[in-house]
């Protein structure tokens, strides 16, 4: 009669305070958001990819840098940085100042611009950004540090897709005017759920 | 504290806390309804044509961009208290103390043009932000909002010691938030209901509620 049962210590059916360590929701939602298996630690995984260009911490360029392959960059950076199609890493040792056009952009340094992805954006747990976001999904780590906006481009079918399992630490959107380019990009990895408007 | 923090405290209007409180470095997070919260974001929805501007004023939520993104926001976020702890809008005055630039903090901080938001998320900063800076943080504020844009704002109704830690806020359901405590920031003050209602006069309407965790939750709107 006066046993107490354990959801009798929940708000509702909201998550019980007890259940949840201070860090835990957001490291445990963004996992399944990855493409691949974060790995924590002063190097990132994509530092290591045959198939990235590389630029090392003790290199400082000023002025437009474009490419058509994936860079992970750990130097400083000032001006601004297009990779239409691919991916951006800044490294842990990154200092970026510039505005960042790519597929997806992972930021585990500072930077200051704004980024425009056609598809994702990660700001790990020690990064630093001061810009806007104009991206599809986001997925942030407990501890980053953001100060700016975020527009999300909205995609009501992926919106369906991901609302659940990635409830605190992402979000989807899809096709605006800016989306343009990133179509093609977005039919390849989305497979059917675009849907043209 | 100078004279002249006396003197602002006292035209403004405010309890000091009795003692400083220094929060621990992390805790385990609580939840709580907010009542406050829940009709704060009832009418606050956009479309995918038309997104209302809504700006966080705390730390770094994962969950609050989520959430607000998620019912067709545009978000910004913005840690007001980082930005008021930064040394380099820190002056030194006459007689030897620092003082606040005012002109430097806002060269730096809430630089948007006015009427921009559709709402802004306070919390408690009001609580702890340096006392030069409460009253033309509240004015900046509510020049940023645009004509019937709400602000949610917290503040403690006491000083409870331990159990009034700084917080940071995520936003769990449209009524709910949890409250992870986080080191850094001291209560500066208490305000109550007639130091609320001075502060926030420019505001046209003011509705409060009590919660019984020692926090009074206020909606303003301009």
């Amino acid at each position: 009669m006066w046993k107490i049962r354990p959801e009798d210590n929940r708000a509702g059916s909201y998550p019980s305070p007890t259940a949840q360590p201070a860090s835990a929701p957001v490291v445990a939602a963004t996992t399944p958001a990855l493409a691949t298996p974060p790995k924590e630690g002063p190097k990132p995984a994509d530092a290591h990819r045959p198939d990235v260009a590389r630029i090392g911490k003790s290199v400082s360029i000023r002025g437009e840098l474009t490419g058509n392959e994936d860079l992970y960059l750990d130097g400083e950076m000032e001006g601004n940085i297009s990779l239409r199609d691919h991916k951006l890493v800044i490294g842990p040792n990154g200092k970026i100042k510039a505005n960042i056009t790519a597929r997806d952009v992972v930021v585990h340094g500072r930077v200051e611009g704004n980024i425009s992805t056609s598809e994702r954006v990660e700001l790990k747990r020690a990064s630093n950004l001061i810009g806007d976001l104009t991206t599809q999904r986001i997925v942030i780590e407990d501890g980053a540090f953001f100060k700016g906006a975020i527009d999300i481009k909205d995609s009501k079918a992926e919106r369906t897709e991901v609302r659940r399992p990635m409830i605190s630490a992402s979000m989807v959107g899809g096709s605006n005017a800016t989306a343009g380019p990133t179509l093609s990009a977005n039919a390849v990895g989305q497979g059917s759920f675009l849907e043209p408007k | 504290m100078s004279s002249s923090h006396n003197f602002l405290r006292w035209f403004r209007g405010a309890t000091p806390a009795t003692k400083p409180v220094e929060t621990p470095a992390r805790g385990p997070r609580t939840t709580r309804r907010c009542v406050g919260l829940a009709e704060f974001m009832r009418d606050l929805r956009g479309s995918e044509d038309q997104k209302p501007c809504a700006l966080d004023l705390g730390p770094t939520s994962p969950a609050n961009i989520t959430f607000l993104a998620d019912r067709y926001l545009r978000v910004y976020n913005e840690n007001i208290l980082r930005g008021a702890m930064d040394p380099t809008i820190r002056t030194p005055r006459d007689d030897g103390t620092d003082g606040l630039d005012l002109e430097k903090f806002f060269a730096s901080n809430l630089a948007y043009q006015d009427r921009h938001f559709d709402a802004i998320l306070c919390w408690d900063a009001a609580d702890y932000l340096p006392e030069e800076l409460v009253k033309p943080v509240v004015e900046k504020l509510h020049r940023m909002l645009k004509p019937k844009g709400t602000l949610l704002a917290f503040f403690h109704t006491r000083d409870a010691g331990a159990e009034s830690p700084y917080c940071r806020y995520h936003i769990v359901q449209p009524d709910t938030i949890e409250l992870e405590p986080a080191a850094g920031f001291r209560l500066q003050r208490i305000f109550n209901n007639r130091h609320i209602e001075n502060l926030f006069k420019d505001f046209s309407s003011r509705r409060f509620f009590l919660g019984r965790d020692n926090i009074r939750e206020v909606i303003l709107v301009r």
